[in-house]
């Protein structure tokens, strides 16, 4: 499926530099296995992956097909394979790659939808499994209190798991995804730990029971590359970690 | 595992190459593992020659007190050292010993969970081995 | 059983055998390697009650953690129903097996029935 295509004459600036950007291309409607189209792409020092894609869709092929909205972090969209590590593509520049062939694939352990657009399906099925909201007796609504309060200390403990956009890069990452596919995952695991450090909920019970399973949080070894391709500091290994060490009887 | 789900699968699972020493670690982990595990059923059933009596026990010994023999047991070594010193750091890691405390994460968010500590941790569980092995390299040939 | 009570058991079953283990190893170097390997020796090792009780524990501790270990792997190759109930008892019968093995030579042995 190798095509190459050429940079439409005129529009490149003096201050930009090329590469080749390899796009995974794979319709599982049609096709039998994925292949790659080369562009080469005239790219700035702020040039992100994600404006090169658009930059092939506007110039070259359309029917390249990729998920993206915000452009910057925060909605988790675009997520892919980019030089064999799952990164975000509106965060991630092509000069700090230091590559003058950049590859983008899917995102591994997600069913694809087409070329680099996956299905988030079980992502969301699994961050719901883990019961993603407050659990209390009282409500907001019944008590006289107007809103739960919390010291800035009781908030250190959680904010920094709340900070997760569900863009799966975790899960792309994680050596137990890579063949466990019933193991709940390092991003479910993580906002577990997110609603159980919370000191307004009070469902941590329920919670550890779900996740005490043959495929939920003993399928995690720390080998923390979740963390690594975290692109928003939440830190899932940690949170793991922590939330392990309920179940083990080293926090109550 | 069904096509559509675009899983790594082992291939992937076991690359140590793209996620830093503890990916490598985890992956060292699991390979020791299974040869421990192989090496204990082979001990059993070695051990097991004592009930054949004197001459079955000096055959026996005869094949494992060999060259090749004294070699692979200087890897049985290494693994069991490694897999004992880096079993300890994750079971640490396990408990939340040395991952760090959870904060409010600033860019470029460097994860406190993967931290110099255990990285010492790995370093040292390699550099243990390798002793360790180099040691029982010495006794078993400088007999 | 819940998995935490299992990795529960899988954590100090590795605990209990790292210091064992240990013991085990050093009365090999104390001895001289060659030496205590020598058939006389490892029968007076066999018969000595204590060691001969340390032996099995050893035995019991790392059939326990080894295939729990395996199992743990096996796990998470592959999924089903069947495939993963094939794979625990599959484990625990080997450690079943292993233990009862390991444990006929050591109580035969400390029997002295050669």
């Amino acid at each position: 499926m190798a095509q190459v295509s050429s940079v439409p004459k005129g529009q490149t600036s003096p201050t930009s530099k090329s590469i080749t950007l390899r796009i995974s291309r794979f319709n599982p409607e049609h096709d039998e296995s994925s292949g790659f189209m080369e562009f080469p792409i005239s790219y700035e020092k702020w040039t992100t992956v994600l404006e090169a894609i658009l930059d092939v869709k506007k110039h070259f092929d359309h029917s390249v097909a990729v998920r993206y909205s915000c452009r910057q972090a925060t909605c988790g969209s675009c997520g892919m394979i980019i030089n064999g590590k799952p990164r975000l593509a509106c965060f991630t520049k092509i000069s700090e790659l230091n590559s003058n062939v950049v590859t983008v694939e899917p995102m591994n352990n997600f069913p694809i939808i087409r070329d680099l657009a996956v299905k988030f399906e079980k992502l969301f099925d699994t961050h719901q499994k883990i019961k993603p909201y407050l659990i209390r007796d009282d409500t907001e609504i019944q008590s006289n209190e107007k809103e739960f309060l919390q010291s800035p200390e009781e908030v250190e403990q959680y904010i920094q798991f709340a900070n997760c956009i569900k863009c799966g890069l975790c899960n792309s990452a994680c050596p137990t995804m890579a063949t466990d596919s019933s193991f709940v995952g390092p991003q479910a695991l993580a906002q577990a730990y997110r609603y159980v450090a919370d000191s307004r909920d009070k469902g941590k019970d329920s919670r550890l029971k779900i996740i005490d399973d043959s495929h939920g949080i003993w399928r995690c070894h720390f080998a923390g590359s979740c963390s690594q391709v975290c692109p928003k500091g939440v830190d899932p290994a940690m949170g793991i970690q922590l939330l392990r060490g309920y179940l083990l009887g080293f926090r109550s | 595992m069904p096509r559509d789900e675009h899983r790594e699968g082992i291939k992937g699972m076991a690359n140590p190459t793209r996620y830093g020493i503890e990916r490598v670690a985890y992956w060292l982990m699991r390979l020791s593992g299974l040869g421990l595990l192989a090496y204990f059923v082979a001990h059993i059933y070695e051990t097991s020659n004592i009930l054949r009596g004197q001459v079955g026990w000096d055959e026996f010994l005869e094949l494992t007190q060999t060259t090749e023999g004294h070699l692979f047991l200087a890897i049985v070594i290494a693994m069991c050292v490694f897999h004992t010193v880096n079993g300890i750091r994750v079971m640490l890691g396990h408990g939340g010993v040395g991952v760090g405390k959870p904060a409010r994460p600033d860019y470029p968010y460097e994860p406190a969970s993967q931290n110099y500590r255990h990285k010492i941790g790995i370093y040292s569980a390699i550099l243990l081995a390798a002793i360790a092995m180099m040691y029982g390299l010495a006794v078993m040939f400088g007999e | 059983m819940r998995e935490s009570t299992i990795m529960k058991i899988h954590y100090g079953t590795a605990l209990a055998a790292v210091a064992l283990v240990a013991v085990h190893i050093l009365m090999r170097l104390t001895q001289g390697f060659a030496e205590s390997l020598e058939y006389e020796n490892v029968l007076a090792n066999y018969k000595f009650i204590p060691y001969a009780a340390m032996l099995e524990l050893i035995l019991i501790l790392l059939s326990i953690h080894g295939f729990n270990g395996l199992r743990v792997i096996l796990l998470e190759l592959k999924q089903g129903r069947v495939y993963e109930k094939a794979v625990s008892y599959g484990c625990l019968a080997a450690m079943i097996g292993l233990i009862a093995y390991g444990s006929r030579t050591i109580i035969m042995t400390n029997m002295g029935m050669i």
